[in-house]
């Protein structure tokens, strides 16, 4: 009884975590180069919208996953001109960014709210690892294909980061611009890839929301799962394993209260993620190794002379 | 502003020449253009009887010329390989800081560099970053070394050691352009030298064929200034106690430990020690700026352990800080505004909750007079200032009012010979008139001139305490680096 309660919360809260998981790990790759995209709320949307219409007409769920990671890519490019360009405010631009998408997706999505989608993206069990004790119906059974991608990229990612030559340099640029630029590295060619990735991962983050997770489109779906995504990041330390981890406890904690409906006012189930948001951010801070985690040029746009 | 000047001057093979010049003589400039750092608006440079344009620091590497910047270009967090391996051409896409790191260990020890490639850089000494930095550029097979002012953070036996690797490298053929103020690295390292004097260049010799006196005539301009008078008065009564003070730094561990010692009217004290020994800890400390784990302080009769920086100011405690441009002064405010920044809370500048901008003003006026601030006007912002004006700003801040104790952190850093005899004549007045003074400076030329005892700390402890006739520089750098002398 107990056991089966774990294994659907395992289950469950895993399903809940996969689009906050692309969400983070592009924003964490973005946040590595030295740039804060705030948008991500609004590029997961855009993401969500673009996904369901295009795999509305064209029956390809896939084919609406990778629009999403175009159309997140697109608006992140955005971002990139003003942050690193014109060296304007990541956080305003960033903001913007959020209720720019938020706006645009609600006017275009008026039209296919309530429709179901014919073909979502498909469940799949993985052979070998599903005969695992608990593991195995928790994580590789019936889970959405994006999730293991996610668990993928984010193993992906971390060598990358750690392991790889354009890992260092992607490192560097995020904590020393100048060191990096004084070696003949491309300061901007490196943030502008690193933000334009992070919004693609956006992107398939609200297409797991519209073409996998609940098959349909409804204004608001992403529901503050962007700024999650960005708690994450930070409670992560910018490591793609860490992310992995928080975001599970977030899809956990997120799976519970819904357990809890009928006891707790839907008021307050409303506001978990938000509460959630503040209380890994109360955690992060209380850790050291987090505050001493974050790229130190975060935030700062680069002008190669000045100190 | 022009910085350089029509300036021409070539590097030969096999060559270290020195580019000597005060700050702000265009020295920075010149090796910025060279690196692809800064543009030049005309003139042309020529590598090799080839007319190039090197329009970014990949420029310049693929000519084959390297920096080693003043302030190090390395990113803390990184290991010594990854730093080595970053933008490098023709290391491997996995695991490229393991490649290099043989790279390293062999360079290091070719020309007398040794370094631990797995280390990570914040912890690292000084010295051994700049080894970082010149491997950095060794293992990119330059032809031309620039080094900007790479003594200043060193130890006088570090200096030494690098002075070794600069011969190892001209051996090899390279050529090295090696940026001083100091007269005697000159003659210690340089075959040539071009002195430069705002933006211009004034001379270009043999250094076979020149004597300090010439160099330093053609540097400044002029007859070099008397040095600062030595001790004249005994002084009196014990104005601070320090007693078994124990600091913790940012990072968690003990920077001060188990300091005591005292200040008494009218005598200055050298604090020696290479930076990051526990200095600037200490200077918080003295300040109310970081509370001590451990131990006393006291001013006079008052006990103030754990006090905040107001109280310490207010008992007659004024701190010269270390980062003059980002704790001693606010550099969007005006001249006017600055001078009062300890001040304003009290009469006459200030009636009830309400500033008197009339005595404010008053009072710029008077000081920018007395300590000859080079300022547009007292509504200027101060960071339209150069370094050597703030510093004065900030000494005629922190001297008003007469306080007992004065805690003057490199007060002479990066100024050029005029303005820092006026800020030692500046403290000089203060200890003459009374006051206790804490100078911490790594120049050892500035500590032995001014101090009438000199305490050394290395590691976060005061491990000696010398009087002026028994310090010399070679002592004190021997006491620096933690060998007992």
């Amino acid at each position: 009884m107990v056991e089966d309660w774990l294994v659907a919360t395992l289950a469950r809260g895993l399903a809940f975590a996969a689009p906050l998981l692309f969400a983070a790990l592009g924003e964490l790759v973005a946040e590595r180069s030295g740039v804060i995209n705030l948008g991500v709320e609004g590029m997961m949307i855009l993401g969500a919208l673009m996904a369901f219409v295009v795999a509305d007409a064209s029956a390809s769920p896939w084919l609406g996953v990778l629009a999403a990671a175009g159309v997140g890519a697109l608006a992140a490019l955005l971002h990139a001109f003003f942050a690193v360009t014109l060296r304007a405010n990541q956080y305003v631009s960033g903001l913007a960014l959020t209720m720019v998408g938020l706006g645009l997706s609600g006017l275009f999505g008026r039209a296919y709210a309530g429709k179901p989608l014919a073909h979502p993206l498909p469940k799949w069990d993985v052979p070998l690892l599903k005969e695992l004790p608990w593991i195995g119906p928790g994580v590789f059974e019936g889970q959405s294909a994006l999730l293991y991608l996610g668990l993928l990229l984010a193993l992906g990612l971390s060598v990358f980061l750690h392991q790889t030559r354009p890992g260092i340099h992607l490192r560097s640029v995020g904590e020393n611009p100048a060191a990096a630029d004084a070696l003949g590295v491309n300061v901007y060619l490196v943030r502008y890839l690193a933000v334009v990735f992070g919004g693609a991962m956006a992107g398939v983050a609200g297409a797991y929301l519209s073409v996998a997770y609940r098959p349909s489109w409804t204004e608001g779906m992403t529901a503050g799962m962007g700024w999650i995504a960005l708690a994450i990041v930070i409670f992560a330390a910018w490591e793609p394993l860490r992310a992995v981890l928080a975001a599970f406890l977030f899809g956990a904690f997120y799976h519970l209260a819904y357990r809890f409906q009928g006891v707790l006012p839907p008021e307050f189930l409303k506001m978990t993620p938000y509460l959630f948001t503040i209380l890994f951010l109360v955690l992060s801070a209380l850790g050291k190794s987090v505050r001493l985690g974050a790229p130190e040029a975060l935030g700062r746009p680069y002008v190669r002379g000045e100190r | 502003m022009v910085a350089n000047d029509r300036v021409s001057f070539s590097v030969c093979p096999g060559e270290v020449h020195a580019l000597l010049g005060e700050n702000g003589a265009g020295k920075s400039t010149l090796v910025s253009i060279l690196y692809g750092l800064l543009e030049p608006d005309e003139g042309e440079i020529v590598i090799r009887g080839q007319k190039v344009r090197i329009r970014s620091p990949k420029d310049a590497l693929e000519l084959g010329i390297g920096l080693v910047p003043q302030h190090f270009l390395l990113v803390k967090k990184h290991t010594v390989a990854e730093n080595v391996a970053l933008g490098l051409k023709g290391v491997p896409f996995f695991r490229p800081a393991r490649a290099v790191a043989p790279r390293i260990r062999e360079l290091g020890e070719r020309y007398g560099l040794p370094v631990d490639p797995d280390a990570y850089v914040w912890q690292l000494s000084a010295g051994e970053q700049q080894r970082v930095e010149i491997l950095k550029v060794l293992v990119r097979d330059v032809t031309l070394l620039m080094l900007d002012e790479p003594t200043s953070v060193l130890t006088p036996q570090e200096a030494r050691g690098l002075f070794e690797v600069l011969r190892r490298m001209k051996a090899e053929g390279h050529a090295v352009i090696f940026i001083t103020h100091k007269l005697e690295e000159v003659f210690a390292v340089a075959d040539r030298v071009t002195v430069l004097r705002r933006g211009r260049v004034v001379a270009s010799l043999s250094v076979r064929e020149t004597d300090p006196q010439t160099l330093a005539r053609l540097m400044v301009g002029e007859e070099l200034p008397e040095p600062a008078a030595r001790p004249a008065r005994t002084p009196g009564r014990e104005l601070l106690f320090v007693e078994d003070l124990w600091v913790r730094s940012d990072r968690g561990f003990y920077a001060v430990k188990d300091v005591s010692f005292t200040l008494r009217e009218g005598e200055v004290v050298g604090l020696a020690g290479v930076a990051g020994n526990g200095q600037s800890e200490l200077i918080e400390a003295l300040t109310g700026l970081r509370r001590p784990e451990r131990g006393w302080i006291r001013v006079g009769e008052r006990d103030l352990t754990g006090k905040d920086a107001r109280v310490f100011f207010e008992a007659g405690v004024a701190h010269v800080p270390e980062d003059r441009n980002r704790r001693g002064v606010v550099a969007t405010l005006s001249v006017a505004e600055n001078l009062v920044l300890r001040h304003y809370r009290y009469p006459p500048f200030a009636r009830g909750p309400v500033l008197d901008r009339r005595a404010v003003r008053r009072f710029a006026l008077e000081e920018v007079k007395r300590y000859d601030i080079r300022t547009p006007s007292i509504d200027a912002p101060v960071r339209l200032l150069s370094g050597g004006n703030v510093q004065k700003l900030i000494l005629a801040r922190e001297l008003y009012g007469e306080p007992k104790v004065l805690v003057a952190a490199h007060p002479t850093y990066g100024l050029d010979v005029a303005a820092a005899r006026q800020v030692h004549g500046r403290i000089l007045e203060a200890r003459d008139r009374g006051a206790a003074i804490l100078l911490v400076s790594e120049d050892l030329e500035e500590i032995l001139a001014l101090s009438s005892r000199i305490l050394v700390i290395f590691e976060g402890r005061i491990i000696a305490e010398l009087a002026p006739e028994e310090a010399s520089k070679e002592r004190l750098g021997m006491l620096m680096a933690g060998v007992a002398a």
